[in-house]
């Protein structure tokens, strides 16, 4: 079907696609969870909040497990050194995912004001932790992460955990939960109304501002601070996945490279600041929907954007830059990578398809009067 | 070299929150079935009972399932997390059903249970209908495909080791998927979902006809529980005895070690239905065996024999012999790739390289193993068998009163004889039994195979992480509060709504 080179190329670019799909999808669920105890002062308030993803939040949040998974069949070792190597933050970000279905679950079936406000920390915390979690992460692939391999491929993550908390990292933390805000702000001015309604716009223009600005900081520190890596030799494109096969060097603002050599590509990060942009515009407007999606096109950018820049650079090692994954030696075989997209070409439309029918069967602002007839709402 | 410590505190990790995780799934299983029954009568008679009756149990399945979600993120992630190696070196073949479990079974599952309780009042009758059975169809698949993933593990086929990755990739993925230990684990698995599911309802009826409660709803609910659950137990155990039949030919040592058989069993071999295995002395004592049955059993046949673990471990012996060949061409390949002869050799020998591999944990160059190494990597193929032994006769024997029981049930109901207190006890403290099963069942399968985490491919103390000790145990410690929490926070809503019975649908 398709040579080996263009799979790698393909699965770099539905990487890209799953983790956009997660961060747009249930991002503004994150997004909401965090928005929690502003948006809703008050236990009926709270209800109408959450009964907002309810019934969704549950659907989007397998974009996730599918990222994960396809991250696992797909890329073996980047899954094996980031998930190890990021070894107590994937574990907050798991404890918080746990909270999640429980606390949304859980919330309502007692009436009882301590153990509501013993749920409601919970969907806090399972909104911001994930949220800055991977931001936290991106940060740190961007700076590269200390690991090697030995010759059996065995990988040895050097690092700490508190290094994981360096100033440019919690940047790129902050940008990742100020873009979710944004987004579940939005969110809930197209499903609710009211104080409610207000409070979630007034959070979603706040955060359109920040995401801009943080976006911003994060831009000049890489080209300026950060130092990018460069492959150094000619990598073949279809040999077996090896990542000991290559010479690499780092130079600062090489993450650049990529637009001084294609400028149309500065378009990626150019839309972030036109989506954040439209969504300030758009809220003002009251055309909620269309802020949504530029809310989306804001937060698909920033995601590949980082992409983009790293290209062919998947998860570069900063102790043995030699040693960095590529797009080209760390992929699975040819005959993974055909497999998984053949399923993929099947399933991903199927799965849009009917998403999208159920949004259709919940269209329509939540409100407290259906909350009380719905004996199943959170 | 890896500590062993790390080792056992892995496997104690992902051994703990995977059993746990299974605590719920099959009942997940189970009830997305049973409420696909009851919604199926309400639509086609029209009687509203049974529209309650799946409103009803759908909050207990809700409470079930959103714990079940929960704890099911945290078995993938410890792929990558604790089993580093592992997710490199067979990442290429395990993660593929994994990934395809995404995107076949839980987006269906995930996004349909949503519309199961949010729907009621937005779709037809139809429509929800089809709803509560896309939810059952999701949990099912992705039952299939997580069994297909554990399937190549006891018995790894369609792939090839390629010694320029170092790792193992898919050759034929029609074997891996249509791999018979995967099939038959599926239906044994699937079938043992039901059975519980069936056993929930059962035994929470019968306390409600003990207390004279909701009796319209409990007596319908029985008959319904009863017909699915003696259906399902039937079919567990013959699928049971499936799986045995395909591991006796590809997971010998399993079947010795459950059987507690330490030399060959001539045809027709015996089986051993009581017996103390010593481990240390290499024989199992007090015996007492039946002619015939294990043969029977085990190989369908009177004529072929059934391996005895000492049989086994010298052919062990021999395997690593080879695999120290495989793995002296593998290294010789590493400095120099093109290098024919050795090319040759490690294709000649690479079946057995995972054998290789087991010496690792006397020696890491593998080539200068002594003899007496040998030895000890052989004796290590052999699993801890009395807990195998116990275990399997304990699953068996619940299997077993299960099947009873919904046949007692069946022809108890049929006579009508709602209140006979004597049966409805029984039945109400069978509740806990299949659980105690499914995760006997779980210990068996994995235990059954150490010490390989894919059998003969990959040593499990090489598929680790390499993290501290003080790590896992922070992490462990962590897994074990939250889970204690939650567990205790589970089991407080569902007495709870148990207790408040179908009214709790009134006044939520």
């Amino acid at each position: 079907m398709f040579d080996y080179e263009t799979l790698r190329v393909i699965w770099w670019m539905l990487l890209g696609v799953l983790l956009i799909a997660f961060a747009v999808m249930d991002g503004f669920d994150l997004g909401i969870g965090m928005l929690l105890h502003y948006v809703a002062r008050n236990n009926e308030e709270r209800r109408v909040v959450i009964n907002s993803i309810g019934p969704v939040w549950e659907g989007n949040q397998v974009w996730l497990i599918l990222g994960a998974g396809a991250i696992f069949a797909a890329w073996p070792d980047l899954y094996a050194i980031s998930f190890s190597g990021f070894y107590f933050a994937m574990l907050l970000v798991l404890f918080a995912l746990i909270l999640r279905p429980v606390g949304f679950k859980y919330r309502s079936k007692l009436h009882n004001i301590y153990w509501r406000a013993m749920w409601d920390l919970g969907i806090f915390i399972a909104g911001l932790v994930p949220a800055l979690c991977f931001g936290i992460a991106l940060g740190n692939v961007l700076q590269g992460v200390p690991f090697y391999l030995d010759d059996m491929l065995r990988d040895f993550y050097t690092g700490s955990f508190r290094e994981l908390f360096n100033p440019f990292a919690i940047l790129c933390g902050l940008v990742s939960v100020v873009m979710l805000i944004m987004h579940g702000g939005v969110f809930l001015a197209i499903k609710t109304a009211g104080n409610i309604q207000k409070r979630a716009i007034h959070a979603a223009k706040i955060c359109a501002l920040l995401t801009i600005l943080l976006f911003a900081i994060a831009g000049y520190w890489i080209v300026f601070k950060i130092a990018g890596y460069i492959l150094t030799n000619d990598v073949s494109h279809i040999a077996a996945s090896n990542p000991m096969h290559k010479q690499v060097m780092l130079q600062v603002g090489a993450w650049i490279n990529n637009y001084k050599n294609y400028h149309a590509l500065l378009i990626v990060p150019l839309s972030a600041f036109i989506g954040a942009l439209a969504v300030l515009l758009l809220t003002s407007l009251r055309c909620y929907r269309l802020a949504w999606i530029f809310s989306a096109i804001a937060i698909s950018s920033i995601i590949m954007t980082v992409g983009v820049s790293m290209f062919p650079f998947m998860l570069p090692s900063i102790t043995h830059p030699e040693m960095s994954l590529l797009v080209w030696d760390s992929s699975s075989s040819q005959a993974t990578l055909t497999i998984m997209l053949i399923a993929s070409a099947v399933f991903i439309p199927l799965i849009v398809l009917y998403t999208g029918w159920v949004y259709y069967v919940l269209r329509g602002k939540v409100t407290q009067d259906e909350i009380n007839k719905n004996t199943n709402a959170y | 070299m890896i500590s062993l410590d790390v080792v056992q505190l892995s496997r104690l990790q992902f051994g703990l929150t995977a059993l746990y995780h299974f605590l719920f799934v099959p009942l997940t299983l189970g009830m997305s079935a049973l409420l696909g029954i009851m919604e199926t009568v309400y639509v086609i008679t029209g009687r509203t009972i049974w529209r309650d009756m799946t409103k009803f149990w759908g909050i207990l399945f809700g409470i079930n399932f959103a714990m079940g979600v929960a704890t099911g993120i945290t078995l993938e992630f410890q792929f990558g997390t604790n089993w580093a190696y592992y997710a490199h070196y067979v990442g290429d073949v395990f993660g593929v059903p994994l990934a395809i479990e995404g995107l076949m079974a839980f987006f269906l599952e995930g996004t349909f249970i949503g519309l199961f309780f949010f729907g009621w009042n937005k779709l037809s009758k139809g429509a929800h209908l089809m709803v509560t059975w896309l939810v059952c169809l999701g949990s099912s698949l992705s039952a299939l495909w997580i069994l297909i993933a554990n399937g190549w593990m006891q018995h790894p086929q369609g792939a090839i080791f390629n010694f320029h990755s170092m790792r193992m990739e898919v050759t034929d993925f029609a074997a891996v998927l249509f791999n018979p230990t995967a099939q038959a684990k599926f239906v044994h698995t699937i079938s043992a979902g039901y059975v519980t599911g069936a056993v929930f309802i059962l035994a929470i009826s019968a306390y409600y006809l003990l207390r004279g409660r909701h009796v319209e709803i409990a007596k319908r609910s029985m008959i319904v529980a009863a017909a699915f659950g003696l259906a399902s137990a039937l079919s567990v155990v013959v699928l049971g005895d499936e799986s045995g039949y395909v591991a006796t030919e590809n997971q010998r040592m399993k079947i010795a070690a459950m059987e507690g058989m330490w030399n060959t069993e001539p045809a027709p071999a015996a089986l051993n239905i009581f017996g103390i295995p010593d481990q240390e002395h290499h024989l199992t004592r007090y015996e007492i065996k039946i002619p015939y049955l294990l043969g029977l059993i085990a190989t369908r046949s009177i004529s072929k024999p059934v391996y005895g673990i000492n049989q086994l471990v010298v052919e062990a012996e021999n395997k690593i012999t080879r695999g120290m060949k495989a793995y002296a061409a593998l290294e010789i390949l590493q400095k120099n790739p093109d290098e024919k002869s050795a090319q040759i050799i490690l294709a000649d020998y690479q079946n057995d390289l995972g054998y290789g591999l087991l010496l690792k944990r006397y020696t890491d160059k593998v080539i200068d193993a002594t003899p007496a190494q040998i030895k000890q990597a052989a004796w290590d193929t052999v699993p801890l068998v009395a807990p195998l032994f116990w275990c399997f006769r304990f699953m068996v024997a619940i299997g077993l009163f299960l099947i009873l029981l919904f046949a007692t049930s069946f022809v108890m109901l049929a006579k009508k004889r709602w209140e006979n207190k004597w049966f409805l006890r029984t039945a109400f403290y069978s509740l806990p039994l299949p659980w105690i099963a499914a995760e006997l069942g779980w210990y068996i399968a994995e235990s059954g195979r150490q010490p390989w985490v894919i059998e003969g491919v990959l040593p499990t103390f090489l598929g680790t992480s390499s993290l501290s000790t003080h790590s896992l145990i922070t992490s462990l410690s962590g897994f074990i509060l939250l889970y204690t929490f939650l567990a205790v926070v589970e089991i407080y809503l569902m007495v709870k709504y148990i207790r408040l019975g179908p009214p709790s649908l009134e006044n939520a």
